[in-house]
């Protein structure tokens, strides 16, 4: 019982990370119909604003608590100002290309910017770890976890739940709904779809950098983060289905859960799992868990 | 008239096109290396980019930079005082070593071929010296590696044109499980947590076979294997945490280990519990604060805090930090012993002779080398000559009064934490660590 309980916080923990990260991959993917494999980029971009901030903030001595406004906000500013200038320097110029186009000219994004990131923050590690430890500890089952961990749930369902009600409870929400729909009709019937494209964009690119900022305290921010990143997210959107976000959140709890039950029980197959998992379901519901049939345009 | 300009332009084309090809094949391999006898080129090959750049390739590189730069003066202490190598000034052509094994073996050919260097010192990564030691040989260069731990290179093969300056990993894993049960007599339980990849698991499997020979009783509670770079350890750290063993071992390297320190003493992992880190030293003072009291430190050798005291050492810690505003960690001082043990083996090869001597001349000197480098002294005794023993160094993390540093540090002889040469590694252990002194 005690194992069973620390199986499901170990769970719901690398869940609601993996929730994080994939959120804005899938909203992008909904909106904009781009797979976009700079979104570890933007992981990355927000980890070392995050950590950068982090070893400024405390050489500085200043109040510790403040440090998480400051080091979120950071992280956010990375994301907004790095997915402006991919969306209106590169992606502008390629919509209308077919999806598979845009594949690669991400995977271009995401290379270039890897070397950006080279370029301003070099190869040494970075670290932030003390927002990690500053929020003490928590015991379950004899178990010692970090309370930063538990409060990234409390943020990932937070998250989670502002994204569902901005697309289904308010109007620009709708706007956005429609463009997923029928983007030719949406643009006929007034709706600035080149502004919902940065709008979503931009926001797909802060959620990931958000999802990096957050994860920073508890790495050791390096090169290549972002590469590592990007290969799971894609397991978390296909499982639950491209573009949806309630399939993200169910895809990540999928993988969080049945990767800590092969942690706890047969820890060899544990990469195995994640992608064990994704098989499982690609072969009952090819193209994810939450992906409705749409009738076919002629 | 128009079929005469466009004629002449012909041959003038043709006469630039040759005159190129000319200084192409001029300038090619074989007129450099008739050409300068006043220089002796070197390829430096370490990771400049990707995960393992931070830990190892940033440091060694340095090093490499540091360490040219003062043999070409001639300001190394004795017996390295001579300027160059024998006389020659040490050119250093550095090459990524990101990118895996068939892109290394491209670049190992472009140093070889096209840059037309005279040795290459390189590899980190066990994988890429595998794949470049039969190439090196194929093409008869002679490569030194400084730093990737597999037994299988020497174990498995025969090589010639093929030296490896560094340590094996059997040391790293035998080594640990002798310092913790010197530490731990009555030692019961043990863990692990390791990459799931060769390095990982080939480290784990020595460590617990050496364990289970010196001490048979000891019991194996879990073993964890993240996948390299996952970076969340939080459900195995729980796991560890549940199986309450005594002692963990690890081998996760670079941002993997730092990312196990910071979650696990977030977490209290290793209170009450002993940690063994093989590859801790490169983060005991980037990660100072952090890093648990006690928690036994590896350098993969008697490298950086664990070197000797000498005029080699004294030198290396005082300038590398001054110029680099840190300590040398190990993989500075791997790759300074790998660029000393070149230098001894070609004015060894030299002595007596005029010009530059030729490969054959210094692998002749190199093989059953004895050299000096910051780490004490280097034997190149196993492999037939081409592999490196020395002791090797375990000690344990201290904070105490803010500076960083090892106590309980013990020292194994080379012969007590290395298989007799003939026998592979998993031989010796699995025969039980015979034919060892550990005096």
């Amino acid at each position: 019982m005690d194992t069973l309980l620390v199986i499901l916080v170990d769970g719901i923990v690398y869940s609601s990370w993996l929730f994080l990260v994939a959120a804005g991959l899938t909203l992008v993917y909904g909106v904009m119909k781009i797979l976009n494999m700079a979104h570890g980029s933007m992981y990355a971009i927000g980890a070392y604003s995050a950590a950068s901030f982090v070893g400024w903030y405390f050489s500085a001595d200043y109040v510790p608590w403040a440090s998480y406004f400051f080091f979120i906000g950071c992280a956010l500013a990375g994301g907004v100002i790095a997915g402006l200038l991919v969306e209106r320097g590169v992606l502008r110029l390629m919509y209308g290309s077919d999806e598979v186009v845009m594949i690669l000219v991400t995977y271009g994004v995401l290379l270039i910017l890897e070397d950006v990131t080279k370029l301003i923050w070099g190869v040494d590690a970075y670290f932030a770890y003390q927002p990690y430890g500053l929020l003490g500890r928590t015991k379950v089952m004899g178990i010692t976890f970090a309370n930063y961990d538990l409060y990234l749930i409390g943020v990932s369902v937070t998250v989670g739940a502002l994204m569902w009600y901005g697309l289904n409870r308010t109007r620009n929400g709708k706007m956005l709904r429609a463009v997923i729909h029928d983007r030719e009709i949406s643009m006929a019937m007034g709706i600035n779809v080149t502004r919902t494209f940065i709008i979503t964009f931009v926001l797909g690119s802060a959620l990931g950098a958000l999802a990096g900022g957050l994860t920073a305290p508890a790495l050791s921010v390096v090169p290549g983060i972002g590469i590592e990143i990007i290969i799971l997210a894609f397991a978390v959107v296909v499982i639950g289905g491209l573009g949806s976000v309630e399939g993200a959140a169910v895809g990540a709890i999928l993988v969080g859960i049945s990767r800590a039950i092969a942690v706890h029980t047969f820890p060899e197959i544990e990469l195995f799992v994640i992608y064990g998992v994704m098989a499982l379901v690609l072969s009952v519901r090819p193209r994810g868990l939450f992906v409705t049939a749409t009738a076919r345009k002629i | 008239m128009v079929k005469s300009n466009s004629f002449g332009r012909r041959v003038q084309f043709l006469a630039i096109f040759f005159s190129f090809v000319f200084l192409a094949v001029g300038s090619g391999p074989n007129s450099a290396q008739a050409a300068d006898d006043s220089k002796f080129t070197v390829g430096v090959v370490t990771f400049l980019s990707g995960g393992a750049a931070g830990p190892f390739g940033v440091p060694s590189k340095n090093a490499a930079d540091l360490v040219i730069e003062t043999l070409n003066e001639g300001k190394m202490p004795a017996p390295y005082d001579s300027k160059g190598i024998a006389g020659m000034t040490i050119e250093a052509e550095v090459v990524d070593e990101a990118g895996g094994g068939t892109k290394q073996v491209g670049e190992y050919r472009n140093l070889v071929q096209r840059k037309n260097v005279d040795a290459v010192i390189g590899y980190i990564s066990s994988g890429d010296c595998l794949a470049i030691a039969p190439v090196a040989e194929e093409m008869q260069a002679l490569t030194i590696f400084f730093d990737c731990g597999t037994p299988r290179i020497f174990e498995e093969n025969s090589y010639k044109y093929v030296f490896r300056t560094g340590l094996t990993a059997t040391i790293d894993s035998v080594a640990a499980a002798r310092y913790i049960l010197d530490q731990k007599p009555d030692l019961k339980t043990v863990a692990g947590i390791n990459q799931n990849y060769a390095w990982g698991h080939d480290s784990w499997n020595d460590f617990e076979a050496s364990i289970k020979v010196l001490k048979p009783d000891v019991e194996v509670v879990t073993e964890q294997f993240p996948k390299i770079y996952a970076g969340q350890y939080g459900a195995e750290i729980s796991a560890l945490m549940l199986k309450d063993p005594e002692v963990i071992h690890s081998s996760f390297w670079g941002g993997d280990m730092e990312g196990l320190v910071l979650q696990g003493s977030a977490r209290g992992l290793f209170e009450g519990r002993t940690g063994i880190l093989t590859t801790g030293e490169t983060a005991m003072f980037r990660l100072a604060s952090e890093m648990p009291e006690g928690t036994v430190l590896g350098a993969r050798g008697p490298f950086g805090v664990y070197a000797p005291s000498n005029d080699l050492n004294d030198w290396l810690r005082t300038e590398y930090t001054k110029r680099y505003d840190t300590p040398p960690t190990y993989p500075a001082y791997k790759m300074t012993q790998a660029i000393l043990g070149l230098k001894s083996a070609v004015e060894k090869a030299a002595k007596g002779k005029e010009g530059k001597p030729s490969t054959e001349e210094i692998i002749a000197a190199f093989e059953n080398l004895e050299f000096e480098a910051p780490s004490g002294t280097v034997r190149m005794s196993l492999g037939k000559g081409h592999q490196a023993i020395q002791e090797m160094v375990y000690g344990q993390f201290t904070n105490e009064g803010g500076k960083p540093g090892v106590k309980n540090v013990k020292r194994y002889p080379a012969e007590c934490v290395n298989p007799p040469d003939g026998i592979t590694s998993v031989e010796w252990i699995q025969k039980g660590l015979k034919q060892t002194e550990c005096k």
